[in-house]
């Protein structure tokens, strides 16, 4: 029989009840990497973080997003193939728009296939059409969580509510707003937002523990960030964080397909740049060719096109690194400046950890290692890495454990926080690099006489002026009872809390009248909007459970009956009765029959009957070895090394 | 011709202030905050710094198990305390005096973030109290603001130019705003700002100046000239050297100032005037540093771009 995998057999034995029993003590709290082209959610399994798998047994969930022939959301690995069949059903990358405004990303559409919605108002949240329906940033961020948390709650068995989520380091305070925002859509209560290259020390340091200055160099598919550590006796401080939050593996391929079209249409005369199916095809191809060239040193593409013809292109890997040269090369400057700001040489770094997958092209690896002088820690998984470091700060955030229990994070602001003062400037109040939670405290006046407002506008950049950084909110000071110009004495408490998000507390010093401050966020969702949001998700999650447990219920199906024909096949099968082979039949061919009906009760109870007659099948199956730590299985979990990897055959997700 | 570095603009006046006086108020999130209004509350009229910082009140007793209450942590019952009104020296429970251990304020500063961080008050409360949730959300809240209490505190007192100047605040100082954005604002609203250009500095400043201007017109051009580059780096260390050379300088005034205050300590007065003139003598050094430090700045800026 196949050989289990070291991390299921470990589920599958008497870690079982250990496990649910610890992770119910901590709520269950789960980490989950957001990515910009895959995303994954981890957990603490005692005293290290494993990656909960999908339902396809795959740790990756691609972080697309589609509407099926039925208009229902399908995420991940199902939705992938919609982009090159519907594409206009389908989006990918949206992590890109995420706490942006229209403004912003005029340069992304050029590149993006997203379809902003047509009635979009100025100043309004970004939505995207899919079908004939159109989704916020957050709303498919949200889609991307929920299938995460489903997939974890099939592997508790129980529901998951609480979760860590990673971020970019550079991202701003919008950008992790809606990032918050996405989570309580997606019915997740979002404990702490953590940087993700934070987030990779943890899971490093866990492994390694030793003290030292340490950078995380994380190139993912559409964000870049560098983060240079000190660890110190448990204690994970950093120093400088800068980078780029549009710079990734999304600009190689748009390289590499602007490429492509021109050629096609220069060599073919085909014009394809509004063929959004042919242009997805490409781009499927290219991402394919970029992963090749990594281990090859020249690759072939060949892509069908509408009307029969192929593009056909040789890539070598010299030509790739040439084409790729600029994109890389923006990876520079965010390095350079980190180093700066932490005060440092690049022979200080005793360092350095590669993070995300464009991390694994060796012109990548080449250029950390003339920016820091030595070769890159490249031992982790670039993709995992991540999830596995969110997983620890859900277990350092639960209350700890024994690996836990001395590690504490101490992460910065990426952005200096400013206010506008007169003349358009930014005044700096909290300065980037700042360990959070950080503060800052202002004193406000009014200019004329009897002036009952005060309006402050709150920045998040590092530009002198105004204009140039980026608006977060603007708040007015309101109701100031009348008095003369600058007799007023307004208190402004800045608080940048443990997730890079800004609060603001206020007082009015001098009068004894109630005043209230008004805030309108520059981007981004209010209160309502997600509340309604979130209701949104509790009307379908009914009907969306019932159909998710019958899809669950026949992939079971699947397995089970898969796992029975292997089983006829063995030795085993010989030492039956021929009552119990004939019992075993019927109930197959009942399995069978109730399988295709909408009725999950039905399956399920066939499912039970047939699991229950095959179990003497399933112990003589193995052999003695693995039989005593089998004992009492049932056949369908004897055969489970291929299969999905939950602990319980059909975890039943439960959702409030 | 214009030399820029040398327009220097006073900013309007504008009340500012670097440390809470009040005990924080509750956060509320970004999105909706309400003013809390504090009933006839006399307040220190002047626009400079407060140096009135309350004393911490060493009577008080912890909230929890009524122990002596500690500033940050009861050792006693291992719970966080509201934040207190202190200032940074006393958060750290040290002397007003500049000479500082760096190594073991940070392993002060590590220490308390192990006690103080929310992260490890995630779940406060919930441990002996009966899981009372107002009291959880009280420590949770105060935990968030004693840990950005003590990251403010620590940024400020480890580098050697904040915690001069932080320390000069608590004594009254209104230090000149010398930085970019001052110098900019100014420019904006067309006042006259102070013209603190050290005079010894004077003329090699204006020659830099004039150099930085023929170094930008060639840019504009887009000429090279290596021979005005180099003279122009050279002139930048040796700025780099002064800058040096006055945080020395403002290392010995420490002594000075250090000496003052255990003297004060050991019970012997210290009059105003000699308290005023040790304070004087730093701000000098700090204006000057200040000036040569916006110097190197505006050179890298022209030199890089």
């Amino acid at each position: 029989m196949k050989q289990f995998e070291p991390k299921v057999l470990q589920l599958h034995n008497y870690e079982i009840t250990k496990l649910l029993n610890y992770t119910m003590a901590t709520d269950r709290i789960v980490g989950i990497d957001l990515g910009t082209t895959n995303s994954l959610v981890a957990f603490m399994q005692g005293e290290s973080p494993v990656v909960i798998p999908g339902e396809d047994g795959l740790n990756l969930v691609p972080s697309v997003v589609a509407l099926d022939e039925k208009n229902q959301p399908v995420v991940g690995n199902a939705a992938r193939k919609y982009l090159t069949e519907t594409p206009e059903r389908a989006v990918y990358s949206i992590k890109r728009l995420m706490g942006r405004g229209v403004d912003d990303v005029q340069e992304e559409l050029k590149y993006f296939p997203f379809r902003l919605a047509k009635d979009l108002q100025a100043g309004e949240v970004l939505r995207i059409t899919l079908g004939d329906k159109t989704f916020t940033p957050p709303e498919i961020s949200a889609l991307i969580l929920r299938q995460l948390k489903r997939n974890a709650e099939r592997f508790f068995a129980a529901p998951v509510t609480k979760a860590v989520i990673t971020v970019p380091a550079y991202f701003n305070d919008a950008q992790r707003q809606a990032t918050k925002d996405a989570g309580r859509i997606a019915g997740l209560e979002v404990l702490r937002l953590v940087n993700e290259p934070t987030a990779a020390s943890l899971a490093y340091g866990l492994d390694k523990k030793q003290n030292g200055i340490v950078a995380v160099y994380d190139l993912g598919g559409g964000t870049f960030d560098i983060s240079i550590l000190k660890l110190h006796d448990g204690i994970f401080e950093v120093i400088a964080t800068n980078g780029d939050t549009h710079l990734g593996g999304d600009d190689i391929d748009n390289l590499l397909i602007t490429i492509a079209l021109d050629d096609t249409l220069g060599d073919l005369g085909l014009d394809l740049r509004r063929n959004p199916e042919a242009v997805q095809a490409i781009r499927k191809a290219v991402i394919e060719a970029k992963i090749a060239l990594s281990s090859q040193p020249s690759v072939k593409l060949d892509v069908e096109l509408p009307g029969g013809k192929h593009y056909l292109r040789e890539i070598t890997r010299e030509q790739f690194e040439q084409l790729i040269q600029p994109v890389i090369d923006r990876t520079i400057g965010p390095c350079k400046q980190a180093l700066k700001d932490a005060g440092l040489k690049p022979e200080q770094i005793e360092e350095v950890v590669l993070v995300g997958g464009s991390t694994r092209i060796p012109k990548v690896r080449a250029l950390v290692k003339e920016l820091f002088h030595r070769e890159p820690h490249t031992d982790l998984n670039p993709d995992e890495v991540v999830a596995l470091g969110a997983a620890v700060q859900a277990n350092i955030l639960g209350g700890g454990s024994e690996a836990t229990e001395n590690m504490l994070l101490l992460d910065v602001t990426p952005l200096s926080l400013g206010i506008e003062v007169a003349g358009g400037v930014t005044d700096k109040v909290i300065l980037r690099n700042s360990t959070i939670p950080a503060s800052a405290t202002q004193f406000y006046t009014t200019q004329i006489d009897g002036q009952a407002n005060v309006a402050i506008h709150v920045l998040q950049g590092e530009r002198e002026l105004a204009k140039d950084c980026r608006s977060l909110a603007r708040f007015d000071l309101k109701g100031i009872p009348p008095m003369a110009a600058g007799m007023a004495r307004i208190e402004v408490k800045f608080l940048i809390d443990a997730n890079g998000i800004l609060n603001v507390s206020a007082r009015e010093q001098r009068s004894g009248k109630e005043s209230e401050i008004q805030v309108q966020p520059s981007y981004g969702l209010t209160d309502e909007q997600v509340e309604g949001m979130i209701l949104d998700s509790f009307d379908s999650a009914e009907e969306d459970f019932r159909q998710r447990q019958i899809i669950e219920a026949r992939n079971e199906t699947a397995t089970i009956l898969a796992a029975l024909d292997k089983g006829k096949k063995s030795p085993a099968w010989g030492h039956l009765t021929t009552d119990e082979k004939k019992k075993i039949a019927k109930m197959e061919k009942a399995l069978a029959a109730v399988n295709n009906e909408d009725d999950y009760q039905a399956i399920r109870k066939a499912i039970e009957a047939l699991n229950q007659g095959s179990t003497r099948l399933a112990e003589l199956m193995m052999d003695t070895a693995v039989s005593t730590a089998l004992k009492g299985k049932t056949m369908e979990e004897a055969d489970m090394g291929e299969g999905p990897t939950a602990p319980h055959p059909m975890a039943k997700a439960e959702f409030e | 011709m214009v030399c820029v570095v040398l327009n220097v603009w006073r900013g309007r006046p504008r009340p500012r202030n670097l440390t809470t006086t009040q005990p924080p108020v509750p956060t509320d999130s970004a999105r909706v905050c309400r003013v809390v209004v504090n009933e006839g509350k006399n307040l220190n009229t002047s626009t400079t710094m407060t140096t009135a910082k309350p004393a911490f009140d060493e009577t008080q007793s912890c909230w929890s198990c009524g122990a002596p209450r500690p500033i940050h942590f009861c050792e006693a019952c291992g719970k966080v305390q509201p934040p207190a009104s202190v200032d940074y020296f006393t958060f750290f429970r040290l002397p007003r005096k500049l000479n500082l251990d760096v190594p073991a304020l940070e392993k002060d500063f590590y220490d308390l973030s192990r006690k103080l961080h929310p992260d490890l008050n995630a779940r406060a409360g919930g441990k002996d109290t009966g899981g009372k949730e107002q009291e959880k959300e009280n420590e949770q809240e105060w935990s968030l603001q004693q840990s950005s209490q003590l990251n403010d505190a620590y940024r400020t007192l480890k580098d050697p130019i904040k915690r001069t100047q932080y320390l000069l605040q608590l004594e009254g100082v209104e230090l000149e705003e010398q930085s970019k954005t001052a110098t900019e604002q100014a420019r904006s609203t067309g006042q006259l700002k102070k013209q603190i250009v050290p005079p010894d500095l004077l003329e090699e400043v204006f020659e830099l100046n004039m150099q930085l201007e023929e170094l930008r017109m060639h840019k504009k051009m887009g000429e090279d000239d290596p021979a005005l580059i180099d003279e122009i780096g050279r002139q930048k260390l040796e700025l780099e050297e002064k800058q040096e050379a006055l945080l020395q300088e403002l290392k010995t005034r420490w002594k000075m100032w250090d000496g003052m205050i255990q003297r004060e300590h050991n019970g012997q007065p210290v009059s105003e005037e000699e308290r005023r003139q040790e304070r004087d003598k730093m701000v000098d050094i700090l204006n000057r540093r200040n000036y040569i430090r916006n110097l190197v700045r505006d050179v890298s800026e022209v030199l890089e771009n």
